[in-house]
């Protein structure tokens, strides 16, 4: 019987997923634990291996299309077992069964039939196909709104998922009430619906024809933009605004910089540190979030998650969107280790090499636009999140303080919080205590 | 020669010459025996090429019955029309077509003249006046009428065919056409072509009269019974009618006697008639042989003549062929066209 | 240019119709039985006989076979006949000529041909015919490539489509409620044209969409109104083509009410309501479905002789308002 090579589930809230390169071609002899292909998930790259030794047979896995998780995308003959003998193995995700006659579905046709109902039956915690009833309507509003279609009550017949469901649980912030059976024109109003946003075609009406290309979405670009969506319409944001004065902070980045140790490395001898004020800010961030350790939490419908550790995800952009790589722990780390490690992630976010773990999760983010001249401006929490950090640029701006006007490197930084979570005073004493670390930043080297 | 020449235009000097001999010239005549030769060269070749895996689908040759094709063609110009039957080869040829595109249609090629779509049982040659044969018995007759209807309407002057087989005399089109085409006095003719056999079954087992032709009567016109393997018989009632349907005085149904040396169609197991039956009417009937005779004894044409005509036939069966592999396939593409009308 | 509309019954504006075809195209005449000074078993050639002459309105024995066989081939050497079944029912005896003939002729001979003939056929049920004078057979013959298929609702509408009929090369069946004869409705003066293939949007609305076809046309009309004082608002179209079938009006309209109602009277089963659900499901309304596709279509019986029965096989204005708001609500 030959092994069914999948398309695995390698990210959370992954229902498809790309091959972007083959390592091995039709007929290749593989060995179990060989990398045999390249999946781009919707945010890294990730190396699949060979689940058994053998000839690899019937590549279905086109690269560069949509696959659903689980969908077979090769299969793998065992010595001596040959493809055009063996009956066929059957594609389908959920029940793998062989086909009993060889002639009747070729892994292919079968593959592509069983993409098509995965696709569709999929969402972000995918349900075991037909657990959820719903209208195709209601499938689709919940798929681009990247609501999971389990959770949702529904108040058609036999417990129909209907798009005045959809509405409802979008609108508010998560699982719909059992609605009494209404109209649809009456129930309208009651929901209040989300604008929905324009068609394509209603967007595109507004150009003229030939004034624009048309780029197709990634899986970068469709996960940024449901997840944004999600965060923005189901997370009550408000916003908290302070400047911090950097002069201190400035000084001693200086002088830890120059007093860094000479390490020996094939390029020759190079400092074995160098930190940015980025560094600096996560390293505040996490020490805040252990001072006020109420603000360090997540919410959710059943309990508030109070965690015990900072761990700061820090915005990084890459062609093609963004990624937030996490610090874990960081309010343990050195400003040293820190810097290092975010170095690091930073490179391997833009070769879309990071680990799964290495952006998933976090309490905290650190988004910073100083680099571009940006004064002030408020960031789209990021789930699981209670809050992340805006961080505008540096300036030296005129400061009055006892009565006297005088010169200082002034920062902006915009606290979002989950109001679910952190409450505005809560807020404003977690920002009060970046503030105070950050103008006294000798308290980050204790 | 000359004699045969002079006799040709000089109906009183020489009563006793059969019909055709009077009527048409020698030139016209020989021109007769090429394209009943090539009716059965293409039937021939027709049979050669399915055997060998060219043609696919099925076919109905006409071989034994040529005389009768040619014969009723004979006083037809390009603008009268005829519709056809399954056995219709022979009706397309003795209409004008071109055995190359005949082919061609067979072969299911773009050049033919359905453009591979209709194939053997639906060839067709507008442009000559073949409105198609057809693949369901008694399927033309009606549109016959049609056809004379409008002749008579738009005054062209023209005359309807409706070639079918005796299996048709028994459907209700058949009685509602001749019913209509009699009541309206139309200029249309039909020639119901009996080889004995609707596919396995005889005329004296399936049809109540003992002649087709005695059907003419409940249509008050005339039935005209003729040896459909004799050439100058079936000219002579076809003359008849088609003068009679230009002069405005209605239908006519002739019967053609005549046989079928092959089965209904490719599938056929020939076990309801004797071998013995066949091998009569091939040695002592066969429309070719006594028309050759008839030929040689009026001096129209000799065995060189013969050979020659012969020859010339084999080659432009050859051609025909060969033209018909050559051509090119219809494109999987092309496949919705000719449904409707497209639209400028 | 003005030009001027009066009331015409949907029979009238029929009759106008083959009356301005005949008198500007000579091609064209009529065949059927009893069309002459009888006038056609419902009127509908009236008095055309006495303007044009028995040459043009021509009586035909009952040979419907032979007869649609006669139209086929005039139609095929220049004529444009329009051939009047007296009933629709009686195409089952022509169903030779048209499905063979008439419908593949142009195919057969690689397009050499074409087959301008127009067939009339009035057709349903409501006049205590019975079984063999009341059926709706216009989906048997919407299933034939080579022939187009409409069924007109209105006066408007059958007199312009019936004259694009008679202008289109290719064979054309009309199919005609007889209930619909007597129905008037505003009509314009001289030649117009209505397009086969498109379909027509009569009441624009919100929460649902009901397709439907010839006399269901104005059943769900009334169905309409009654429901939008209960706050539900129907979306009508008048399909008008079964063949070729309008997709995209009706694909526009789920997309924009989400669910979808299929009213016609011939039988449900294997009929043009599974037709339209399989356009919208097979086609990007798809995901805008937001509710079963519902059809309501006659009953899996002949059409019987008792009125009572009679009414309850085919689908009635209070059969579609229950459909329709059950549909609507959510209760499907």
């Amino acid at each position: 019987m030959p092994v069914e090579v999948i398309l695995p589930k390698v990210d959370m809230d992954m229902a498809t997923g790309q091959i972007s390169r083959w390592f091995f071609e039709e007929g290749a002899i593989v060995k179990q634990g060989d990398v045999l292909f390249e999946i781009e998930t919707d945010k890294a790259a990730m190396e699949i291996d060979a689940p058994a030794s053998g000839t690899l047979r019937n590549i279905t896995g086109k690269e560069g299309v949509d696959i659903p998780v689980g969908a077979p995308v090769a299969w793998i003959y065992a010595e001596g077992e040959d493809a055009g003998t063996t009956a066929a193995p059957a594609a389908a995700p959920v029940e793998p069964q062989p086909v009993a006659n060889g002639k009747a579905e070729t892994p292919m046709s079968s593959s592509q039939d069983k993409a098509a109902q995965t696709a569709l039956a999929v969402q972000d915690t995918p349900a075991p196909a037909g657990a959820v009833r719903a209208t195709p309507l209601a499938r689709r509003l919940a798929r681009e709104a990247g609501l999971d279609l389990a959770a949702v009550t529904g108040s058609g017949p036999h417990g129909r998922v209907v798009k005045a469901d959809v509405e409802a649980a979008i609108a508010g912030g998560g699982v719909a009430k059992a609605a009494p059976a209404a109209s649809p024109a009456a129930a309208a109003p009651a929901v209040a619906p989300a604008a929905k946003p324009m068609s394509d075609e209603a967007v595109l009406k507004l150009f003229e024809q030939g004034s624009y290309e048309l780029v197709p979405h990634d899986n970068m670009r469709k996960t940024i933009a449901r997840r944004l969506v999600e965060a923005k319409s189901t997370i009550p944001h408000f916003y908290l605004t302070l400047d911090c004065e950097l002069d201190a902070l400035l000084k001693l980045r200086s002088e830890l910089n120059a007093a860094a140790p000479m390490r020996k490395t094939e390029k020759g001898d190079v400092p074995a540190y160098k930190l940015s004020v980025n560094d600096m800010i996560i390293k505040a961030m996490a020490q805040a979030l252990v001072a006020v350790p109420d603000a360090n939490a997540s919410w959710t419908d059943s309990a508030m998650v109070k965690h015990k550790h900072a761990d700061v995800g820090v915005a990084v952009s890459i062609p093609g969107g963004l990624i937030t790589p996490i610090v874990r722990k960081a309010d343990q780390k050195t400003l040293s280790v820190i810097s290092n490690e975010m170095k690091d992630l930073a490179k391997r976010a833009r070769d879309r090499k990071l680990k799964l773990e290495e952006y998933q999760g976090g309490t905290t983010a650190v988004s910073n636009l100083g680099m571009f001249g940006i004064k002030d401006f408020a960031a789209v929490i990021n789930p699981p999140h209670a809050t992340i950090l805006a961080v505008g640029a540096g300036e030296e701006r005129a400061v009055v303080k006892g009565g006297e006007i005088r010169i200082a490197t002034v920062m902006s930084v915009t606290l979002s919080t989950d109001h679910r979570a952190v409450d505005g005073a809560l807020g404003a004493e977690l920002l009060g205590a970046f503030k105070r670390i950050i103008e006294n930043p000798m308290t980050m080297l204790v | 020669m000359a004699n045969a020449r002079k006799a040709a235009n000089s109906d009183a000097a020489q009563p006793n010459l059969p019909f055709a001999f009077r009527k048409y010239t020698a030139e016209q005549l020989r021109q007769v025996l090429h394209k009943m030769y090539l009716i059965r060269r293409f039937e021939e070749g027709a049979e050669d090429a399915y055997t060998r895996g060219l043609i696919h689908g099925t076919m109905h040759l006409s071989i034994g019955q040529e005389a009768s094709a040619m014969g009723i063609c004979m006083p037809l110009t390009d603008q009268d029309q005829i519709t056809s039957t399954h056995r219709g080869h022979g009706h397309c040829i003795a209409k004008g077509a071109d055995v190359k595109r005949m082919f061609a249609e067979f072969f299911g090629k773009t050049t033919g003249y359905c453009k591979g779509r209709g194939g053997s049982m639906h060839i067709a040659d507008v442009t000559k006046g073949n409105l198609g044969a057809n693949g369901i018995v008694a399927g033309g007759i009606p549109i016959a009428v049609g056809a004379a209807l409008a002749a008579k309407k738009l005054k062209t002057g023209n005359v309807a065919i409706s070639f079918f087989g005796d299996g048709a005399n028994n459907e209700g089109a058949f009685h509602e056409a001749l019913n209509m085409a009699a009541v309206w006095k139309l200029p249309v003719i039909f020639v119901c072509e009996n080889n004995g056999y609707g596919m396995s079954t005889s005329t004296e087992r399936s049809t109540a009269v003992k002649n087709i032709a005695d059907r003419a009567s409940a249509y008050a016109m005339p039935g005209v019974i003729v040896d459909g393997n004799n050439f100058s018989e079936v000219a002579e009632a076809a003359d008849a009618a088609v003068e009679r349907a230009r002069a405005g005085e209605g239908p006519t149904l002739i019967e053609s006697k005549t046989y079928r040396y092959r089965g209904h169609s490719k599938s056929d197991r020939n076990r309801y008639r004797t071998k013995e039956e066949i091998e009569d009417w091939m040695a002592n009937r066969d429309p070719i042989a006594l028309f050759e005779a008839e030929l040689k004894e009026f001096g129209i044409i000799d065995d060189a003549g013969i050979e020659a005509v012969r020859e010339a036939v084999k080659k432009e069966i050859a051609d025909g062929i060969e033209f018909a592999k050559e051509s090119p396939s219809p494109e999987i593409c092309d496949l919705e066209n000719y449904v409707y009308t497209e639209v400028a | 240019m003005d030009v001027a509309v009066r009331e015409l019954s949907y029979a009238q504006a029929i009759q106008e119709a083959m009356a301005i075809a005949m008198e500007q195209d000579e091609r064209v005449f009529l065949m059927g039985e009893d069309i002459g000074v009888y006038g056609g078993a419902f009127q509908v050639t009236g008095d055309l006989v006495e303007r044009f002459g028995s040459e043009r309105v021509m009586d035909t024995p009952i040979s419907e076979l032979g007869g649609a066989g006669v139209a086929v081939g005039a139609a095929l050497t220049g004529l444009r006949p329009i051939f009047e079944f007296q009933f629709s029912d009686f195409a089952t005896l022509a169903m030779e000529q048209i499905v063979n003939q008439a419908a593949k002729m142009r195919f057969m001979l690689g397009g050499e041909v074409s087959v301008p003939v127009v067939m009339r056929f009035p057709a349903g049920s409501g006049t205590g015919a019975a079984a063999q004078h009341s059926q709706s057979l216009e989906a048997w013959l919407g299933h034939v490539p080579g022939l187009k298929v409409i069924q007109p609702a209105t006066p408007h509408d059958v007199k312009g489509m019936l004259l694009a009929a008679v202008a289109d090369p290719d064979p054309v069946m009309i199919f005609e409620h007889k209930l619909l004869y007597k129905m008037k409705g505003p009509v314009p003066e001289g030649h117009y044209t209505v397009p086969i293939g498109k379909a027509d949007v009569r009441r624009q609305g919100r929460d649902l969409t009901i397709v439907a076809t010839s006399i269901m046309v104005h059943k769900a009309l009334e169905a309409a109104a009654a429901l939008q004082a209960e706050g539900i608002d129907i979306e009508v179209i008048d399909l008008r083509t079964v063949r070729p079938m309008d997709k995209q009006t009706i694909i526009d309209s789920v997309k924009k009410t989400s669910r979808l109602l299929c009213v016609y009277e011939a039988v449900k089963t294997l009929g043009i309501g599974a037709e339209i659900s399989a356009v919208v499901a097979e086609s990007d309304a798809f995901d805008y479905l937001d509710a079963p596709i519902v059809r309501l279509g006659g009953a899996e019986v002949p059409i019987p002789y008792n009125p009572e029965l009679e009414k309850a096989t085919v689908p009635q204005v209070p059969d579609i308002i229950a459909a329709a708001r059950d549909l609507a609500k959510g209760k499907r």
